[in-house]
């Protein structure tokens, strides 16, 4: 499925790599330890320059995968299994402190509301200011300098002025272009994006993708789009993965994907999207509520909503396999497959 | 959609905003109160009694607490002494003020210890994992278990000399547990908020974590319990001096004024009248500024 060194020509070493990622969420007292499985062994891979969005409903897992790879759950509260390699080094093996090392200068991060990700104790000068100092050996000077530049580059108006403003002074498109600063300051190759436009209004979120867009051309960052939002990702995405209860169902380029979905749980979703075109009120929802985090019956996680289920769905989990040119699904009855569409 | 249109949307409510910092915004809020304004002054007039007894003991007769007559033994006011003799026949008026240092000196000092091993722990505990965060729980639950009062005495009587510093060491002994629960509490709800995950995700590391990210925003419940803690360990101090485990003459304290006045204050009540009144102000001014410091700082009572 996936290939750990080298690889053939056509297609090169990932960037990133997960590879059966799990979460376990860990609860009670040590004594009587309680752990639910949230992130139900997860596996992509992401390519240099490459834009892959992680599309599910809240609670599917694709935040924790995200915080997972990053090696950012505290060990007290969450367990995290698998292998995410990064340029072909495994980041969960890794010491905390080369992780830390790792962490804002090649994968950085941007959250989804700003007012609350930046300090509001600290100018947003200096938080820019102290990603690069945690890194590199450079004076203050130097660092204020940089920030203001980076400012400048995410066009906040009179960076050199605003260097010295709070969190709590700018707009919230502003603050999240200061947290797109911070994140791009090092050009990191990979860039996570959990939800970073949601708390946006729409013009400002498309000024804010653009921006992003037209950052990472300079800066070559590969990024993961982790959203619930299928419109952002049909515009911004090469590559789309959409998570179920804690599986990737299905994965494949964005054209396909939205084309021809293959997994059920894909049409439900593209099936509950407003159109421009046909009638206004033709949002099917999918039935139904997904299942609680901790263990699932035997057979597919969908099937208690799946419009297609057969009786052979009740027993047997169906894998993410291949389904060629480019696709990938986790359904024993993939719609192509069933009916011509 | 365009830059053109990008720069003039966001920036027209920034050019809004004024321009001040929170800690400004909370400065500026207690300088329209009056309650701060106040207690405030009254906090300043306190500190500067402590400070400079001479300057206020000497208004109205010599000044000096140690020149007693024993013929005036427990005189009521009269002119030159207003607040009359104490039993030794000393000015009382002039050992009140003088006073001053000493419960203040015990309340500051006592305080301040508290707050640091608070800080300390509170991070420690807060930060540091389970088995840290147990221990340091059991250690305040041991010391919140002792009754304070025996607790006190037991200690006190047990020390060689007792002047301001021990007595202050003492009540810090007794005080910081409450306090670290509270620096626990406010620091781990501070090290889960998204921007101590944003600076962890961006490679800070963990002394600037604490330093940079957690302290500063879990601080504020702290000095205002801190401020308030103040009027209840000179409270606490004149209680124990009362009971005559505290402070010893040569000390002048308001709590050993209270102690001489305790078997003749029927026929002489300006003994006890007068150390009382001073100390309830004192009490009274500490806590009240606390809490409109509290107030300020609390962004939901803005």
């Amino acid at each position: 499925m996936t290939t750990t060194t080298g690889g053939t020509p056509a297609e090169p070493q990932p960037l990133l790599e997960a590879e059966d990622l799990t979460v376990d969420l860990l609860s009670g007292t040590p004594g009587a330890p309680r752990s639910r499985r949230v992130v139900r062994g997860v596996s992509f891979t992401l390519h240099e320059g490459e834009t892959l969005a992680l599309i599910g409903e809240s609670g599917s897992g694709k935040s924790l995968s995200a915080m997972a790879l990053m090696g950012l759950l505290p060990a007290t509260t969450a367990e995290v299994g698998g292998s995410v390699r990064h340029r072909g080094t495994d980041l969960l093996a890794l010491h905390p402190d080369a992780l830390r090392a790792r962490r804002g200068k090649h994968i950085a991060m941007i959250f989804q509301d700003a007012l609350s990700a930046l300090n509001p104790t600290l100018t947003v000068g200096f938080q820019i200011a102290e990603v690069i100092r945690a890194h590199e050996q450079v004076g203050r000077r130097e660092a204020r300098a940089r920030a203001v530049e980076l400012m400048a580059r995410v066009r906040i108006p009179d960076p050199a002025r605003r260097y010295r403003d709070y969190p709590h002074q700018f707009s919230g498109g502003m603050r999240q272009r200061i947290m797109i600063a911070s994140a791009l300051a090092l050009s990191p190759d990979v860039l996570i994006a959990d939800e970073p436009t949601t708390a946006l209004d729409v013009t400002v979120q498309a000024q804010i993708m653009e921006l992003l867009a037209e950052l990472r051309e300079s800066t070559g960052s590969a990024l993961l789009l982790i959203t619930h939002d299928l419109g952002l990702a049909a515009t911004a995405a090469d590559r789309v993965a959409i998570m179920y209860a804690g599986h990737i169902v299905e994965q494949a380029p964005v054209e396909d994907l939205y084309d021809r979905p293959a997994h059920p749980y894909t049409e439900g979703l593209l099936a509950a999207l407003p159109r421009l075109e046909g009638p206004p009120d033709d949002l099917t929802p999918i039935p139904g509520t997904p299942p609680a985090p901790g263990p699932l019956p035997p057979g597919c996680s969908f099937r208690p909503r799946c419009p297609a289920a057969r009786d052979s769905c009740a027993t047997r989990q169906p894998a993410l396999l291949p389904a060629p040119p480019a696709r990938l699904v986790a359904c024993h009855y993939p719609l192509e497959a069933s009916s011509a569409r | 959609m365009t830059d053109t249109l990008t720069a003039p949307a966001d920036t027209s409510p920034d050019g809004a905003a004024p321009p001040v910092s929170s800690a400004g915004a909370g400065w500026r809020t207690l300088r329209r109160r009056p309650a701060f304004l106040l207690t405030g002054a009254g906090v300043l007039l306190l500190l500067l009694v402590a400070a400079a007894p001479g300057l206020f003991a000497g208004w109205f007769g010599h000044g000096d607490p140690t020149v007693c007559d024993l013929t005036h033994s427990a005189r009521g006011p009269s002119a030159g002494h207003p607040f009359g003799y104490d039993v030794q026949g000393c000015d009382l008026y002039a050992n009140v003020v003088h006073g001053a240092r000493a419960s203040l000196g015990v309340g500051f000092l006592a305080t301040a210890a508290s707050l640091a091993v608070a800080l300390v722990l509170g991070c420690l505990a807060g930060m540091a994992g389970r088995i840290v965060d147990s221990v340091v729980a059991r250690l305040t639950d041991v010391f919140l278990g002792f009754p304070f009062l025996l607790g006190a005495i037991v200690v006190l009587n047990t020390l060689p000399t007792r002047d301001i510093p021990t007595v202050a060491a003492v009540l810090a002994l007794f005080g910081w547990p409450t306090m670290t629960r509270v620096v626990r509490a406010s620091v781990r709800s501070v090290r889960e908020a998204d921007y101590v995950v944003m600076a962890r995700s961006l490679g800070a590391g963990p002394w600037d974590i604490v330093r940079r990210h957690v302290l500063p925003n879990a601080l504020t419940p702290a000095l205002v319990l801190a401020t308030i803690t103040v009027g209840g360990v000179i409270v606490a101090e004149a209680s124990l001096t009362f009971l005559g485990v505290g402070l010893q003459s040569p000390s002048i304290s308001w709590g050993l004024q209270l102690a001489g006045a305790q078997n003749s204050f029927r026929t002489h009540p300006h003994l006890l009248v007068f150390p009382g009144l001073f100390l309830s102000f004192t009490v009274f001014v500490l806590i009240t500024f606390g809490d409109t410091v509290r107030d300020a700082l609390d962004p939901r009572g803005r």
